[in-house]
């Protein structure tokens, strides 16, 4: 396990540097003069060299890039053009909301999935399984950005129960925080949730089908009882395997739904940077939502450790 | 269906024609899948030739229009009509999809062919670079892609297509394998061709089957990241209409016009669906194992 | 005295892509307490659905008709509640393949320990207990084999020791053994067996040992049925049968396998069964060994032919048994 542990480190940590490799060629090199990328043709000289001093851009690149992440491992980012501020303090205010609308969308959509894709898969091929899959099919096709207009619309528009948009803020108590992230949370997790009760469906019937399965049948157990203890912790290896993967999609999902709801988090960041031609936050924005998949990956790994046995190694089962 | 004419040869290919579609009529799927397809090329094409209005002609006169004979699903904020802009942004979404997976394949098969091959650290190598590319999902490419470029249509083929590299790359390298074991292969193998003769005559045209159908899985997908990348702004860029940029109009609009918001959502979500079922069907029809079952 | 487990006309068909088919056909066998009962047939002959109808476990695919007394009772008038009540406890199987029958996420103490917290009212320190004391009766003493070792980490003898361990964790009345051996080394068989042979004997269940090898029928029963294609074709005490074998196809099983110490019949050279098992959709209409024997007459063709009496318990379903006099 520790080998393990050890390989998958070393693994995370030479993807982490070869993804902010790439993201410094991208965004550093390839404008060919940053300074004058985000300032514009008519930038006057002396705004210019200011910025190229700021930047550290009369360095080499080599250095360059090492002031960076070293700034990045000191928790130094650098500070805004445009905000004039530590981007630090920005991204930690953004992060806030990110953050748990992620965790949130996540969390809902796995609870919405397995049972789904556990009862479909122990109904198989009959009504109910009928319709938990035509639910998926939708649910696949239907654009989340768009499921999310419809929330509002149905939400709030209509209804007028909840706000259409913006963030309260946390300092206005937990509960209208969390209101105003209920159907942003909704939009991301039901598309996904799709997906996942797909996987965990089939996933469920392969399992199914295994001797173990008859064995703990034949002991006397129940056939829920089956399903829950001995199928469904077999069947979340490749559901875990699914899960990391979308947490990509959700992240991308994340910064369109904040664009859809107006949340103030690392989605809308990165668009007014954008906007702003900020590179020094689009630089550190998308290394962090990089170093974001990459650790769940690693996550991923370990999570696969624990849920099975056979790839912790012989001696400490 | 083109890959499927070079995939099977002058004789056999009729024939396999034929037989999928004679399937084809037996599956659920494919019929519905198929004809939703179908239906979605001809708007593209239909583009070309007509549409029941410009799609540039701005008539502030008549702006949020009800359904009427004149504008069948009524006109936008700028007095577009809704349904020619929803016949535009097919033929939009055919062509980003269509070349970002032809992008996915170009790369993504060769690679996948040559890890097979090769094995060793070759593989080693591309299955890394695979797992990183993969890791990315195509908003943040296009994020980086539009930071220095600005925005437009050809960010959004990009960043699909290189997203679309891995999947590809992946499958290809799967099937490869198994299809190494072969005994089919050994016997080319000990008739003296080389990996590189082999994996074009005899791993390419038997793993065809699998890669359509991932291609319509794909082509699925790449429709949903162009509405997305397009509603964001970073895709396709006004005047040209397409779905994605309809829905971002339509958000302004949603206390005053919701029903903005609605077709062209339905008409994403409608494609997709009968993409997906299509690419379902397909795989049924496709599988010979099924199909000898029959 | 009456039988433990009686099966009784029993029929097993499954709903395939082509239609209803039959696998197996109209079976009757019943099994004494503590006896060592046999079923040996070629693979496909329905052996492991019998096992599987007797314990109530038939695919959702299965239709089964006929009847299955197990201690008195009519078990497809037992509820589900009932029948979970009896698997495990009172009657267990051991399946044929210990690589992929364990479960490969849990350990082998709690896959053990699962069928006596659910049967005994036991707490879960006594049953730690009684799955150490069982890990030891089938050899893999405590001091080697901690209970938190997971399946992978065994050989496959070793796993199909612990299979035998939760099959006989409630002392069941009846154990099933479906090729229990058949997946392990040769070296390995020899010593499963016995401590089969051994459980068995000590606790006094009775056996029901499905196989193909008829060394291991030979090796573990007192009475046994060969099957052919679904049906039954000869029963009979397992001395009867190896001594005088009356069905064309026991015969052919017979000298299919080389017997060098074991000479029946000495003049005859190692003889093969010619053709195939016919597909479960596509048997004859008459005996279903009919295509494949070698003293087929015009009846064999025309109805399959009913089992009758050879002598005391030796039954066969054939118009022309072969003669032993």
């Amino acid at each position: 396990m520790r080998l393990f542990l050890l390989k998958r480190m070393i693994s995370t940590v030479l993807t982490l540097i070869v993804a902010s490799v790439v993201i410094f060629v991208v965004l550093e090199i390839l404008p060919g003069d940053p300074a004058s990328f985000m300032l514009g043709i008519h930038a006057e000289a002396e705004t210019l060299a200011a910025l190229r001093a700021q930047l550290g851009l009369n360095q080499p690149l080599s250095i360059r890039y090492l002031e960076w992440i070293g700034g990045l491992l000191t928790g130094d980012l650098g500070n805004s053009y445009t905000y004039d501020v530590p981007v630090a303090e920005l991204i930690r205010d953004r992060i806030m909301v990110s953050f748990p609308l992620a965790l949130l969308a996540i969390t809902l959509s796995t609870l919405i999935a397995i049972p789904l894709g556990v009862v479909a898969a122990s109904q198989h091929n009959k009504p109910l399984d009928f319709l938990i899959m035509g639910f998926s099919q939708l649910g696949i096709a239907i654009p989340n950005f768009w499921f999310a207009m419809l929330l509002t619309i149905v939400f709030a528009v209509t209804l007028r129960w909840l706000p259409a948009g913006g963030f309260v803020g946390w300092d206005a108590g937990i509960i209208p925080a969390l209101t105003s992230l209920l159907l942003p949370t909704v939009a991301l997790a039901l598309p996904q949730s799709a997906i996942l009760a797909r996987v965990t469906r089939s996933s469920m019937l392969d399992v199914l089908k295994e001797d173990y399965i008859r064995t703990a049948r034949a002991k006397g157990v129940g056939y829920w009882s089956a399903l829950w203890h001995h199928a469904l912790r077999n069947a979340m290896i490749p559901v875990i395997t699914i899960m990391g993967l979308q947490f990509s999609f959700l992240l991308a999902g994340t910064i369109i739904i904040e664009n859809v709801f107006y949340l103030p988090g690392i989605g809308r960041l990165i668009f007014q940077a954008i906007s702003q031609r900020d590179l020094i936050v689009v630089r550190d924005l998308v290394l962090l939502l990089s170093a974001a998949v990459i650790l769940i990956n690693f996550v991923v790994d370990i999570l696969y450790a624990l849920v099975d046995p056979r790839l912790r190694g012989f001696n400490d089962g | 269906m083109l890959w499927l004419i070079h995939a099977c040869g002058d004789s056999t290919m009729v024939k396999q024609l034929k037989e999928v579609l004679q399937d084809g009529l037996y599956n659920r799927k494919f019929i519905i899948g198929s004809s939703i397809t179908l239906l979605f090329f001809a708007m593209a094409l239909l583009s070309y030739t007509w549409t029941p209005h410009s799609v540039e002609e701005i008539n502030i006169a008549v702006k949020l229009a009800k359904p009427s004979l004149e504008y069948w699903l009524g006109t936008d904020h700028f007095g577009r009509d809704i349904f020619s802009m929803l016949i535009f942004g097919a033929r939009n979404s055919v062509i980003v999809a269509m070349v970002a997976i032809v992008i996915g394949m170009g790369v993504g098969v060769p690679l996948g062919l040559i890890a097979a091959a090769k094995k060793g650290w070759i593989d080693e190598t591309i299955m890394r670079f695979n797992d990183f590319t993969f890791a990315f999902p195509a908003l943040i490419s296009a994020i980086m892609i539009t930071a220095i470029l600005g925005p437009g249509s050809v960010n959004s083929i990009i960043a699909i297509g290189i997203f679309n590299i891995p999947v590809f790359a992946r499958i290809t390298r799967g099937t490869a394998l198994s299809l190494w074991k072969r005994e089919f292969i050994l016997a080319a193998k000990s008739a003296g061709k080389g990996s590189i003769q082999i994996s074009l005559e005899h791993i390419l045209p038997n793993a065809s089957n699998i890669l359509i159908v991932q291609a319509t899985i794909q082509f699925a997908l790449g429709i949903l990241a162009e509405a997305g990348l397009s509603y964001l702004g970073l895709g396709t860029q006004p005047p040209a209409p397409s779905w994605g940029k309809m829905l971002n109009d339509a958000q302004t609009f949603i206390h005053f016009a919701p029903q903005l918001a609605i077709y062209p959502g339905l008409t994403i979500a409608i494609t997709v669906l009968g993409l997906n079922l299509f690419g379902d069907g397909l795989r049924d029809v496709l599988d010979p194992k099924l199909r000898r079952s029959r | 005295m009456m039988p433990v487990l009686e099966v009784k006309d029993l029929s097993v068909s499954l709903h395939t892509p082509r239609g209803l088919v039959r696998l197996i056909s109209q079976i009757d066998f019943s099994l004494n307490p503590g006896e060592k009962f046999g079923i040996v047939g070629e693979s496909g002959c329905g052996k492991s659905l019998t096992a599987l109808s007797i314990m109530s476990l038939l695919p959702a695919n299965a239709i089964m008709s006929g009847e299955i007394w197990f201690q008195g009772k009519n078990i497809q008038n037992l509820t589900e509640k009932q029948l979970r009540r009896m698997r495990g406890n009172r009657i267990s199987m051991i399946f044929q393949e210990p690589m992929s029958a364990l479960n490969p996420v849990k350990t082998i103490g709690a896959q053990i320990a699962e069928g006596l917290l659910l049967h005994l009212r036991i707490n879960k320190k006594e049953a730690e207990i009684r799955t150490k004391q069982l890990l030891d009766s089938v050899g893999l003493p405590v001091s080697r084999f901690s209970l938190n070792l997971f399946p992978h980490q065994l050989s496959g003898g070793q796993r199909q020791r612990v299979m035998i361990a939760i099959a006989i964790a409630c002392q069941p009345d009846v154990l099933i053994a479906d090729e229990p051996t058949t997946a392990l080394d040769v070296t390995v068989q020899e010593r499963i067996l016995d401590l089969i042979n051994e459980i068995v004997e000590d606790s006094r269940m009775s056996l029901l040992m499905i196989s193909h090898d008829l060394g291991i029928i030979a090796q573990t029963t007192e009475r046994m049925v060969v099957m052919y294609a679904g049906n039954i074709v000869e029963s009979g005490t397992t001395v009867d049968v190896f001594q005088s074998m009356v069905h064309p196809y026991t015969y052919g099983l017979f000298s299919a396998i080389p017997k060098p110490n074991r000479h029946l019949h000495a003049r005859e050279r190692l003889y093969s069964i010619p053709g195939q098992v016919p597909e479960p959709d596509a048997r004859p209409v008459g005996c279903n060994f009919a295509d494949r024997c070698f003293q087929v007459e015009e009846i064999c063709r025309i109805t399959p032919p009913d089992m009758k009496i050879i002598h005391g318990q030796h039954k066969v379903a054939c118009y022309r048994p072969i003669s032993h006099k």
